[in-house]
């Protein structure tokens, strides 16, 4: 199986966050360690010893296959995971004097050189003069020493916990009503928003979570085309999701969470057409929710001479417009899979039959060249140039036709209408 | 002798027209340049052909342009009749392959009159609503005078507050006013 690291990552994360039932300090060590400040929290499970047997415990349980070291100092705590055994010693420094000098967490080549000198274990270390040692090795190795035998100190850096926007209302009564049910959700987004412009971010997605009283959930979810937080503009968009619960005997508690946050910062609004874009974009949610916010989209320019990929549409709700739209040649309005007709040599047939019509040519302007991209394998372009005509029919039709100088044949690719 | 001017059209807002024949796309395109902010295109997914949106730039421009992709025709119409009803898409066409009855299109009509908007269905030759208030029949027309010609014929085939009546039109792009841009021309060969 192939390395995921993000994955790594995100596991670490979640595995941090548990480790935080032992202490409060819980910080990353690299990519696959975790720091535990446990000052003053071993007591909880008894003592130190029945902590790491708690862990281990736990751990071993979940499947998970651990070293852990327990030491006076982060510096010691990092050498005996990696290096020591995994149960508490009883004797830090002889414990500790026992490891290789590669358990201070120093360069590769400096522990060459300690070998090299015959300066082995950390004991040989901590018996040797320091004076000549910082002159060789610099203050690095001497400070790394300090560090694991708890001279001098080290912090570590617990992470933040991330922020959690979710807010609850638990009822006396169970409710039933929808407006009963949309007078609850206004007064969670009044608390939850507060919350979001606290901090400026804005949800892009909102759960209410709806418990009835025979303990059943129901669940609606809003997907906004925007980042908002305002609650007046958020609370009728939730109208239509609230129609459709099911309320049973009656509904006891809310809980609103926004599941997915951005960063909303504060911009100049505009006396001319704020107005009209924020009821754009709250078309724009109504519009998602029913056939998904995926399914509206709005043309960007590509750069790029194959008539299918000269643009490229992207969700109206996660693009903002770009109208640098150029062109050379006219294109048509509509595009076909290519429909082959009879023709033959590099003219335009003078006749041709096309859905069932036949058509005389009246008028054909071309060709133009349009070479494949041999930077993208594309399916359609096997055939190799396309030579493109613009061809207007004495019945009237305006047809985009084409011609395989590779491969001879004639296709109708699109209509000018 | 000058040809006629041309009436109803621009489309008459807060109505639903109907809009049928080979060159219905491009009377969908100059409906959207007639100062429409944003116009919606209702599409189904499963259609095979694709809207180019460089094909609509002597029109206007394709930026404004919002492309929704529905399941079927009633999620369309659903979705038709929503945007309508909001008013902040000026402009709504919906490209329909069966024939709606007179209770969706009175629906239609009265999402557009709430919201002041407009409404455009490309809807296949013959199959007309009764509560669209006009239905035009376009078709493109051979010009041999102009190369890259335009030339087309629209007949109104129905109005509800007027006569019918035919037109030979051509789009002119240079024009800057949008007003001026269609051209309404003699019958070629007269």
């Amino acid at each position: 199986m192939p390395a995921n690291p993000k994955a790594d990552q995100g596991f670490l994360l979640a595995l941090r966050r548990w480790a935080t039932r032992y202490c409060p300090w819980v910080g990353l060590e690299g990519a696959d360690g975790l720091t535990l400040d446990i000052t003053g929290s071993a007591h909880l499970f008894g003592d130190e010893t029945a902590m790491l047997a708690d862990m281990h415990h736990r751990l071993k349980r979940a499947g998970i296959a651990v070293r852990i070291g327990l030491g006076i100092s982060r510096g010691s705590a990092w050498a005996l995971a990696h290096y020591g055994t995994t149960s508490a010693p009883n004797d830090m420094q002889t414990a500790l004097a026992a490891l290789p000098v590669a358990a201070l967490r120093i360069e590769r080549k400096t522990d060459v050189a300690l070998q090299r000198l015959g300066l082995r274990t950390i004991g040989d270390l901590t018996a040797t003069e320091r004076a000549p040692l910082a002159r060789r090795f610099g203050p690095e190795l001497l400070l790394r020493l300090d560090q694991a035998t708890g001279v001098q100190s080290e912090d570590i850096n617990p992470l933040k916990a991330p922020p959690h926007y979710a807010v609850r209302m638990s009822f006396p009564e169970p409710i039933g009503l929808c407006a009963d049910v949309m007078a609850g959700v206004e007064r969670l987004l009044v608390k939850l928003c507060e919350q979001l412009a606290l901090d400026g971010v804005g949800a892009r997605t909102l759960l209410l979570s709806l418990r009835r009283v025979d303990r059943d959930t129901q669940e609606v979810e809003l997907r906004l085309a925007r980042a908002l937080h305002d609650a007046h503009r958020i609370l009728p968009l939730f109208q239509r999701g609230i129609d459709t619960v099911d309320a049973g005997f009656g509904i006891d508690q809310l809980r609103l969470m926004a599941i997915q946050v951005e960063k909303q910062p504060v911009q100049q609004i505009n006396h001319v057409s704020s107005g009209s874009k924020d009821q754009f974009d709250d078309l724009l949610t109504r519009l998602g929710a029913r056939i998904g916010l995926e399914n509206i989209q709005r043309f960007l320019p590509a750069d790029s001479h194959i008539p299918e990929r000269s643009f490229i549409r992207a969700p109206a709700a996660f693009s903002s417009p770009n109208d640098a739209w150029t062109h050379a040649q006219p294109r048509p309005i509509r595009l076909f899979p290519p429909e082959p007709i009879t023709g033959d040599g590099s003219q335009p047939p003078p006749r041709f039959r096309w859905r069932r019509m036949t058509l005389t040519t009246g008028r054909a302007t071309g060709p133009e060249r349009i070479a494949p991209e041999w930077w993208m394998a594309d399916e359609n372009w096997r055939s190799g140039l396309r030579d493109y005509w613009r061809v207007e029919t004495q019945q009237g039709r305006r047809l985009w036709l084409f011609y395989t100088p590779q491969n001879p044949g004639w296709f109708v690719h699109g209509e000018f209408a | 002798m000058q040809p006629k001017p041309l009436i109803c059209f621009p489309l008459a807002t807060s109505r639903v027209h109907e809009a049928c024949g080979a060159n219905a796309f491009k009377f969908a395109a100059i409906s959207g340049a007639q100062n429409h902010t944003r116009v919606l295109w209702v599409r189904q997914a499963w259609q095979s052909d694709i809207l180019h949106p460089i094909g609509l730039l002597p029109y206007y421009d394709p930026s404004k342009t919002l492309l929704a992709q529905v399941k079927n025709q009633v999620e369309g119409l659903t979705v038709m009749e929503e945007a309508l009803r909001d008013g902040s898409v000026s402009l709504v066409i919906i490209e329909l392959d069966q024939p709606i009855n007179l209770t969706v299109g009175r629906r239609l009509q009265l999402a557009a009159k709430t919201g002041k908007t407009t409404g455009l269905c490309i809807i296949p030759e013959g199959m007309g609503s009764n509560a669209a208030e006009t239905r035009w029949q376009c078709d493109p027309m051979f010009d041999p005078e102009r190369a890259d010609s335009t030339l087309m014929c629209w007949r109104l085939i129905k109005n509800k507050s007027g006569t019918l009546c035919d037109w030979y039109v051509r789009w002119d792009a240079t024009k800057s006013n949008p007003a001026d841009r269609i051209v309404v021309v003699s019958p070629p060969g007269e």
